[in-house]
């Protein structure tokens, strides 16, 4: 996902772009430019590992990609059924791409579960490989099949392909030291084989990939590689699989450079190691494990010989008053949570607004309210880091875009702690953190100057002509104060959740200096410099739309937040390809908002808002600026699809 | 790495110039209600700090809400004074990300024990180098009386006019159970005693839990009246001193047994038969049991037989100290970490102009 380059619209069907013969089989190959692949199967089938595995090779190929982990918030649902189902999307293509797809070109169906579950996101004319050594009498009526979906023509107008995996993998095994079972257990692997023959996928990546995970268990990896080269030779000899694809790499998609696949959980555990290393601060990460944010908290741990030190706390509120501990002592300060966890830690973030002193509250939204849905994405935090506090307590927010983009917006929100010396919200989402993309990796000296400066002497004068230290004294530029840290000789001092005297930082309960104080702290976060607002309108060579219903101009813009940018993204560029004239932007920083974005709306018609909640950047939108803007929404736990976005987006230009 | 018997002191920096009590005093005026027990517990910490001789920048005093909490202002060190019930996390995230700190909680019976219980007991679990101050006036003050978790069961106060009906803590007897190395307890009106346990927390290495027995003037004076009263206090308090035998009471006529059949503690008259069987206090035993036992021969409600003193110090890994072993640790297994390397790590491939 790419974001900047120019390339054609996301089609709804995969186009068939070219034929040729693969100069080593007998077989037909033809060219593809792009195909979307859905593994499903029970939670304990390996889906998650299976698409992992192919999303590496398909990124060392060089596609763009964009993958959608999709699992339920059981560890080991109950076996074949429903609730039980996992599955992993992936969309691979020889261009530039930003969505993982809406709809499967290929089903993988593990189970009947897995069928049922998924056949309705698949139109007619997809491939459909199912596991029939699962389909039993009992397995089926499990999930409410009462005649077979394989025999009773439900499933006709797919291209299915029954193959008795499990059977196939226990006789490819039959040379290994293993239980029926055990064997059994490989057919995710001989399924990914499969898959890897089907698309000409590199294969020395994944065998590299079982010798290392089960080191201690040679046989196991042996038997598991032994499971994935039978499925590519089952590809490769059956004649139910006539053709195999080819996806070209998307050389044209990428700006020059070194490329790795990333997903947001990990990027945004590289940004903040990264913005450690650029402040040159150690870096203190306070939390308490919850979904879908853990997997920071376990990256980070590991990184500890870049002097990171990590703090599994016993609750949320532990988490992030350690975390706030430590930025006293002059840590870059990092506390990572779910919706759940902000609700436990806001007092403490208001602490920290009384404090001012820096730390980064990092949000992976997930379906709320409460409990809500662990596993499923979401954008509806965004009024709880608003506005989610007693008293006035802003806080800045900012929040990524796509997988890689967790990386630079850690480095920003470091930025804006550490210059304003502020508690700031990160608020990415469950989509954004499993999901991953091709991601450019950039050189140090690209990276952001972070460095910052401890108070190290008296900062003020008194009447009487003594050098003191006031802890509450602000820089005239940012409105930040200084940052002293134990240890510092001379510059004693006491700070707490009381209102402060201006300047001194005594406790002081004055009316006068209290709307002092408040306004100040307000106006701190307010004066924050962030760029303007890029609007993408392909109009705007053209004179500039005025309002007045100029019909060279975009009447519309759609404007997104966080990670709606992929689905947005690519529904402008099927509306454009179909002549449609619409204007684009996406906010990076949600509070304070870019200087220029009255004028941005202003300039249009219609503003329409796409969000995965009620309406909350456009509720934000509408009290600040007071733009009719309109909401398109939706909150059932998944990303938005790019066709229906583009529908949305018609209507409103038709209105 | 073993931080036995040096208090971890040796890592802080020193005073230049030798100290007195005025250094330690703040310019801020001092708020607590005339006649407040909490006036003793400064003057004895502001007392005692010269006496370990730390830069005082390098002193960090973190409290919580309440009276106590208010300690902070009046100590001319770097302090913070946070929100209910959370100082042990904040100061558990400073003083394990800057081992060159001294870093001192001051807290009260409601804040530590009540809003903030499962801070407490998980930084003594953990033994993070903190000593903890925790006044225990068995009321809350700052909102105006009503019964604390150490209040008596029956206690009568605004928010209980008839009469409470929870079971107290025994401050002691939880920071056992929560695997605390060091467990002490005195009282603010004696600041002899008072000073000798906090130069044996400050010279522990990890955390130390100390109740300090606090009158409250204003909403439950007279609390520890039985543990002050010359008299009374005769036959109430049970002054444990490592090494000696456990006796108290007029002309120490009393003393502590252990039942041969239960195993749990017993006070007798102490007399010729009996005297070889008094039990020798040992706070470095491994094993809390006795520590134990000795926390409960105190009655929650006449407050008799109240042990004082220090009741456990063992030595223990702390957590800090692991934690600063493992950055070191992973530096010499893997090297100091590169950016560039581990940006680049895993399947890459280039895509050239």
């Amino acid at each position: 996902m790419t974001s900047q380059v120019s390339s054609p619209a996301e089609q709804a069907d995969a186009t068939v772009v070219g034929e040729q013969r693969k100069p080593s089989g007998d077989k037909e190959v033809r060219r593809l430019d792009r195909v979307i692949i859905r593994f499903a199967g029970d939670s304990g089938d390996g889906m998650q590992l299976t698409g992992d595995r192919f999303t590496s090779e398909t990124a060392s190929f060089g596609n763009d990609l964009s993958t959608l982990p999709n699992f339920p918030a059981e560890i080991r649902a109950p076996a074949g059924t429903l609730p039980g189902v996992s599955s992993f999307q992936l969309h691979f293509a020889d261009h530039d791409i930003l969505t993982p797809g809406d709809a499967p070109n290929v089903l993988v169906a593990m189970n009947p579960a897995a069928l049922k579950a998924n056949i309705a996101d698949v139109p007619r004319g997809a491939e459909i490989i199912v596991n029939t050594d699962e389909f039993s009498k009992r397995a089926m009526a499990k999930v409410g099949y009462e005649t077979s979906p394989l025999e009773d023509n439900s499933l006709d107008g797919y291209n299915v392909h029954p193959v008795p995996l499990t059977t196939l993998t226990v006789e490819a095994l039959k040379e290994y030291d293993l239980s029926r079972k055990d064997a059994g257990r490989s057919k995710n692997m001989f399924a990914l084989g499969l898959l890897s023959w089907m698309y000409h996928r590199p294969t020395e990546g994944t065998e590299q990939f079982l010798r290392q995970k089960f080191a201690k268990k040679p046989d196991i990896a042996e038997a598991n590689i032994a499971a994935y080269r039978a499925g590519w030779n089952f590809g490769e000899t059956t004649e139910d699989f006539a053709v195999s694809y080819e996806v070209a790499p998307a050389a044209k998609a990428f700006p020059t450079g070194t490329y790795r696949n990333i997903s947001g959980n990990l990027a945004l555990s590289y940004g903040l190691v990264a913005a450690g290393q650029q402040a040159d601060l150690p870096l203190y990460l306070g939390s308490y494990p919850i979904t879908p944010a853990s997997d920071i908290l376990h990256e980070l741990s590991k990184h500890k010989n870049f002097g990171v030190r990590t703090f599994q706390a016993e609750d949320e509120i532990a988490g992030i008053g350690a975390a706030l501990g430590a930025a006293f002592g002059g840590s870059l300060a990092v506390t990572t949570t779910s919706g759940p966890g902000v609700a436990l830690k806001s007092e403490t973030i208001g602490l920290a607004v009384s404090l001012e002193l820096p730390l980064l509250v990092i949000d992976i939204q997930r379906g709320g309210p409460s409990t809500g849905l662990p596993t499923k994405t979401e954008q509806a935090d965004l009024l709880q880091a608003m506005y989610g506090r007693n008293g006035e307590a802003p806080v800045p927010i900012v929040a990524p875009k796509t997988p890689a983009d967790c990386f630079d917006a850690a480095l920003e929100a470091a930025r804006i702690a550490l210059t304003y010396r502020t508690p700031v919200f990160l608020l990415s989402d469950g989509y954004l953190a499993n999901g991953s993309e091709p991601w450019r990796i950039p050189e140090v000296d690209e990276l952001p100057d972070l460095r910052t400066q401890f108070a190290h002497g008296p900062n003020h004068t008194t009447e009487d002509g003594t050098e003191v230290f006031w802890p509450y004294k602000r820089d005239p530029q940012t409105l930040a104060r200084p940052w002293a840290i134990p240890g510092t000789p001379g510059l004693e001092h006491r700070i707490g959740g009381i209102e402060k005297q201006d300047g001194t930082g005594n406790i002081s309960y004055d009316p006068a200096n209290h709307d002092f104080m408040v306004r100040t702290r307000q106006a701190k976060v307010d004066g924050i410099t962030v760029p303007d607002l890029e609007v993408d309108d392909p109009a705007t060579a053209s004179p500039p739309n005025t309002g007045t219903g100029d019909p060279e101009g975009a009447g519309v813009l759609v404007l997104g937040w966080g990670s709606t940018y992929g689905p947005i993204t690519a529904a402008v560029r099927r509306l454009r390809t179909a002549g449609e004239r619409i204007a684009q932007a996406h906010l990076r920083h949600l509070n304070p908002l870019p200087r220029n974005l009255g004028d941005v709306l202003a300039r249009y018609d219609k503003v329409v808002v796409p969000e995965m909640n009620l309406g909350q950047l456009a509720t934000l939108l509408r009290a600040k600026y007071l733009v009719d803007a309109r909401s398109y929404n939706q909150v059932n736990g998944m990303p938005f699809k790019a066709e229906q976005l583009a529908k949305a987006l018609k209507e409103a230009i038709d209105d | 790495m073993t931080d036995a018997g040096n208090g971890l002191l040796h890592l802080v920096p020193k005073a230049e110039a030798k100290q007195s009590m005025k250094d330690f005093k703040s310019d801020q005026e001092v708020r607590w209600c005339p006649g407040c027990g909490d006036y003793a517990v400064l003057a004895a910490v502001q007392g005692f700090m010269p006496e370990l001789g730390l830069a005082k920048e390098n002193i960090v005093f973190v409290s919580g809400i309440g009276c106590s909490s208010r300690f902070p202002y009046y100590m001319n060190t770097y302090g913070m004074h946070s929100i209910h019930g959370r100082a042990p996390a904040i100061a558990t995230g400073l003083a394990s990300s800057r081992r060159d700190l001294s870093v001192w909680v001051v807290t009260g019976d409601g804040d530590a024990l009540s809003i903030g219980g499962n801070h407490l007991i998980h930084a003594l679990r953990r033994n993070v180098n903190l000593k903890i101050l925790l006044f225990n006036n068995r009321i809350y003050g700052l909102t105006k009386g009503q019964y604390s978790p150490t209040s008596e069961v029956g206690k009568i106060t605004k928010s209980t006019p008839m009469g409470s009906l929870d079971a107290p803590f025994n401050p002691v007897s939880l920071a056992i159970g929560a695997e605390a190395s060091f467990v002490a307890r005195t009282v603010d009106s004696d600041r002899k005693h008072l000073t000798e346990v906090l130069r044996q927390a400050a010279d522990h290495p990890g955390t130390a839990l100390v109740e300090i027995y606090q009158n409250c003037n204003i909403f439950n004076d007279g609390a520890f009246e039985v543990l002050k009263d010359k008299q009374q206090a005769e036959e109430a308090v049970i002054r444990l001193e490592h090494g000696q035998p456990i006796r108290f009471g007029v002309e120490q006529a009393k003393g502590v047994i252990r039942d041969s059949l239960t195993g749990d503690l017993q006070i007798v008259d102490v007399t010729e038969d009996n005297q070889s069987q008094i039990l020798v206090h040992d706070a470095h035993s491994a094993s809390p049991t006795t520590a134990f036992a000795l926390s409960r021969l105190a009655d929650p409600d006449t407050l008799h037989h109240t042990p004082i003193g220090v009741l456990r110090d063992i030595d223990r890994p702390v957590y800090d100290t692991q934690m600063s072993d493992q950055l070191d640790a992973a530096v010499e297994r893997d090297g100091k970490g590169d950016l560039a390397a581990l940006l680049a790590g895993g399947d890459t491939w280039t895509v050239a102009g």
